[in-house]
């Protein structure tokens, strides 16, 4: 903020409360030539004003919070540019980024200054990361059996998962499914993990340029022939020819790889439906699937434990 | 007192009758969708998957049918009748007053049309889109011409305090509306703010405090200075504390804004002003709380008669109670537990259905007989019955917003100990579900009583001459 603004708006702020100040300063006194109690003399449509003085209890409220507010003002920021007597400040308002952020609040700390969502933040981390820290020592696999962790790991299923994979985990339209023990990128422990830490980006391609139409009927009849649909048999022969373009992820068998995070065909999930209107959707504009990359925000002690979690949820089925 | 029921054949009542009609007319309209809302929320089904009643699409006609088309036409009746009654002239141009009458009428009927359709400029309390807008602002610039070419022409040698409260919700108003409404179009239905990012954020909020500030407070607070002193038959308590709480009122209440955007991307110092200034306000605004109460002094026996004067009374209570909790709420660390909450609901409705609506209601029944030349409303019991639905209504309502409000708030920032949320959101939702219902009940009430009165008001303009005795006053 340039000096100019910041002038500005403690001039304005100031003068506003040192206006009520006065005002009520002026109304205190009788400054209406009219005998306190009596009325105004003046009179409209039968209605009449007496000159009563101000209530003395709300004179004291009124000087009382004008008080607290210069007092305020003079603490904390508001006066433009002035950054209060205290130093506070709600978090690093300026930072874009989650690097940024982070750096800001190395400087904050190093320099001791008071911001509030930092010291929170370190409170935070001095309380609960040596819990998370014991956990992340131990195998996935011994967490997975073990129910006071998995029930920390759900919490924070609850929490940041959820809003997609559902609050029991069998995902909807478009979010997998994580109880169901059919993986697109693979159910290890190592495979879970990674997902967790960096995210995936599923790109199915839209292949009606490529194929028509027609082209798109006969892959949708072959691909559902995979998982034993009855289809028109001339169709899915049709379809079979053009399938070694949806080989190349999908596999030659149609069966997927987690490489690529291509679905396995001739199963019954469907991400994104199975019917033959919703195959024929996906066919013709492709699909974007997004796991958000975990890392930076839950830090790898979490994951861990959410790793063990999610690997949890299709163990005993 | 006799008075206010001796004709004014050089007043110009016409435009009042019709805006004070149209006030119970959309009062029904507006609160009854409100109870659809309150019921979807309990049960989503009633929105019948049909795009046009989906909550997100009815929420802003709710909104904009109890403020506007409620409020407003509850403001332009009792306006028009006020400034020219302590004016003691008819109105500065009777073709100005029937512009706005069918302006504003118009406008009403595009958001029903609009909102419904899911054309919406995204502001909340002024989705409207810029069409709209433009019709707003001209049918806004001729009332501020009528009302203050009104004055101009006025017989009185002062300018009596109801009319300062609502010259300012006039002119006010007209900034507001213009500034926040600056937007690009880029179709007839279509068009985008002229702000971005936090900058747009504290428009919207600066629109929107003071949509609360001078609409809802100032420009009730004018009808409060006319009808309660006209009912009780009392004079003001305090010219000198009218005259305090008004400058100090306006000149506070514009800051206020920024409290509605604690903890978010706006500079803290930008909050830190919002948030002192929401607090010095609370005592200019409770001044016309005492001016209009302390009027009763001397009078309290007329609350067991005249239950017109009830409603005037309760709603004054109303406003001090939300102009109490509203300046708490603006201070940081309660703010913290309680926005994004019901709590907010319940404090909104605590005005507007508590202050707003009760002393409308009060005054457009003090007005109907005067307007509609009766001695007096068809039933007085009917008002009585009327009283008790909104007060018990208003109470369930409240008293149901702010026990989920307050939970919401405590079972979001639980934490077990090992820092993990106690609660999933959704839990959060399980558990306010029957505080929704007796927020519906409460609902019911309401409307119910809007009913009764369309009746009464129904039964009393169309009652032949003579047919309705004055009733004797007691002493």
């Amino acid at each position: 903020m340039s000096s100019f603004w910041s002038i500005f708006i403690s001039v304005i702020t100031l003068g506003t409360i040192l206006g009520c100040f006065l005002l009520l300063r002026w109304c205190l006194k009788n400054m209406t030539g009219v005998e306190e109690g009596d009325d105004m003399h003046h009179e409209f449509d039968g209605i009449v004003e007496i000159n009563n003085p101000l209530p003395r209890w709300w004179t004291i409220m009124f000087y009382v919070t004008i008080v607290w507010g210069v007092i305020y003002l003079a603490l904390y920021p508001g006066l433009g540019n002035f950054a209060g007597l205290l130093g506070w400040k709600s978090s690093n308002q300026d930072v874009r980024s989650l690097e940024e952020s982070r750096a800001a609040t190395q400087k904050a700390l190093e320099n001791g200054e008071l911001v509030e969502y930092d010291r929170q933040m370190q409170q935070a981390e001095e309380r609960f990361g040596p819990i998370f820290e014991a956990y992340a020592k131990r195998d996935v696999k011994d967490l997975a059996n073990d129910p006071e962790a998995l029930k920390v790991g759900q919490r924070l299923f609850l929490q940041n998962c959820a809003q997609c994979h559902g609050s029991d985990a069998r995902g909807m339209r478009g979010f997998p499914n994580l109880t169901d023990d059919d993986w697109l990128y693979g159910g290890s422990p190592e495979q879970i993990r990674t997902s967790l830490l960096q995210g995936r980006q599923g790109a199915m391609p839209g292949w009606i340029d490529a194929f028509g139409e027609k082209g798109i009927e006969e892959i949708v009849a072959y691909t559902l022939s995979l998982s034993g649909r009855k289809v028109d048999p001339d169709l899915a022969q049709a379809g079979e020819a053009r399938f070694a373009a949806c080989a190349a992820c999908h596999g030659q068998d149609g069966k997927g790889n987690y490489a690529m995070g291509a679905p396995n065909l001739t199963d019954n999930t469907w991400l994104y439906g199975g019917s033959e209107k919703a195959v024929t959707e996906t066919l013709t504009h492709g699909r974007n699937g997004v796991m958000p990359a975990w890392k930076k925000i839950l830090g790898e002690d979490k994951i861990h434990l959410l790793t063990a979690y999610v690997y949890s949820l299709s163990q005993d089925e | 007192m006799n008075e206010t029921s001796r004709a004014h054949p050089e007043y110009n009542y016409k435009v009042v009758r019709q805006f004070a009609v149209m006030t119970v007319i959309w009062g029904i309209v507006g609160m009854t969708v409100g109870v659809l809302l309150a019921a979807q929320l309990i049960w989503p089904e009633l929105n019948f998957n049909t795009p046009w009643l989906t909550y997100s699409r009815l929420r802003p006609l709710h909104t904009n049918a109890v403020i506007f088309a409620f409020g407003g036409c509850a403001l332009f009746a009792t306006s028009y009748y006020i400034v020219q009654r302590t004016c003691q002239t008819k109105v500065f141009s009777d073709k100005l007053a029937s512009f706005t009458f069918w302006g504003w009428q118009a406008v009403i009927v595009l958001a029903a049309i609009t909102l419904p359709l899911g054309l919406t400029s995204s502001k909340e309390y002024a989705e409207l889109e810029w069409p709209i807008d433009i019709l707003i602002t001209l049918v806004w610039v001729a009332y501020a011409i009528n009302f203050f070419g009104t004055l101009v022409i006025r017989k009185t040698s002062h300018i009596y305090v109801a009319n300062w409260f609502l010259g300012a919700f006039i002119l006010t108003v007209a900034v507001l509306h213009i500034a926040n409404s600056m937007a690009i179009p880029v179709s007839f239905t279509k068009s985008y703010s002229l702000y971005a990012g936090a900058v747009d954020a504290m428009m919207q909020w600066w629109y929107g405090h003071n949509a609360v500030g001078f609409f809802l407070t100032a420009g009730f607070l004018g009808m409060m200075y006319y009808f309660v002193p006209k009912q009780a038959g009392r004079p003001v308590y305090s010219y000198r504390l009218s005259v305090v709480h008004f400058w100090a009122l306006i000149s506070l209440y514009i800051w206020a804004g920024p409290h509605h955007l604690h903890y978010t991307a706006l500079p803290d110092w930008t909050q830190s002003l919002g948030m002192v200034m929401s607090v010095i306000l609370f005592v200019p605004s409770w001044g016309g709380m005492i001016n209009g109460i302390m009027t009763l002094s001397g009078a309290w026996h007329k609350l067991r008669t005249d239950p017109v004067l009830r409603f005037l009374i309760v709603s004054l209570s109303f406003y001090g109670m939300s102009t109490f909790e509203g300046p708490m709420m603006a201070i940081k660390t309660v703010n913290a537990l309680s926005h994004y909450t019901d709590w907010t609901v319940g404090h909104v409705h605590s005005g507007a259905l508590g202050w707003v609506a009760m002393i409308s209601i009060g005054s457009i029944y003090h007005l109907i007989p005067v307007l509609f030349a009766q001695p007096r409303m068809y039933s007085t019991r009917l008002i009585n019955i009327h009283f008790w639905l909104t007060t018990i209504g208003v109470v369930l309502y409240i008293v149901a917003m702010w026990i989920s409000g307050v939970m919401q708030g405590l079972m979001w920032r639980a934490v077990n100990t090992d820092g993990t949320l106690t609660y999933s959101f959704i839990e959060s939702i399980e558990a306010s579900k029957p505080f929704y219902f007796v927020r519906f009940i409460g609902g019911c009430f309401v409307v119910a009583g809007m009913i009764l009165m369309a009746y009464n008001c129904y039964r009393t303009i169309r009652a032949p001459k003579d047919s309705l005795q004055a009733e004797p006053q007691p002493a």
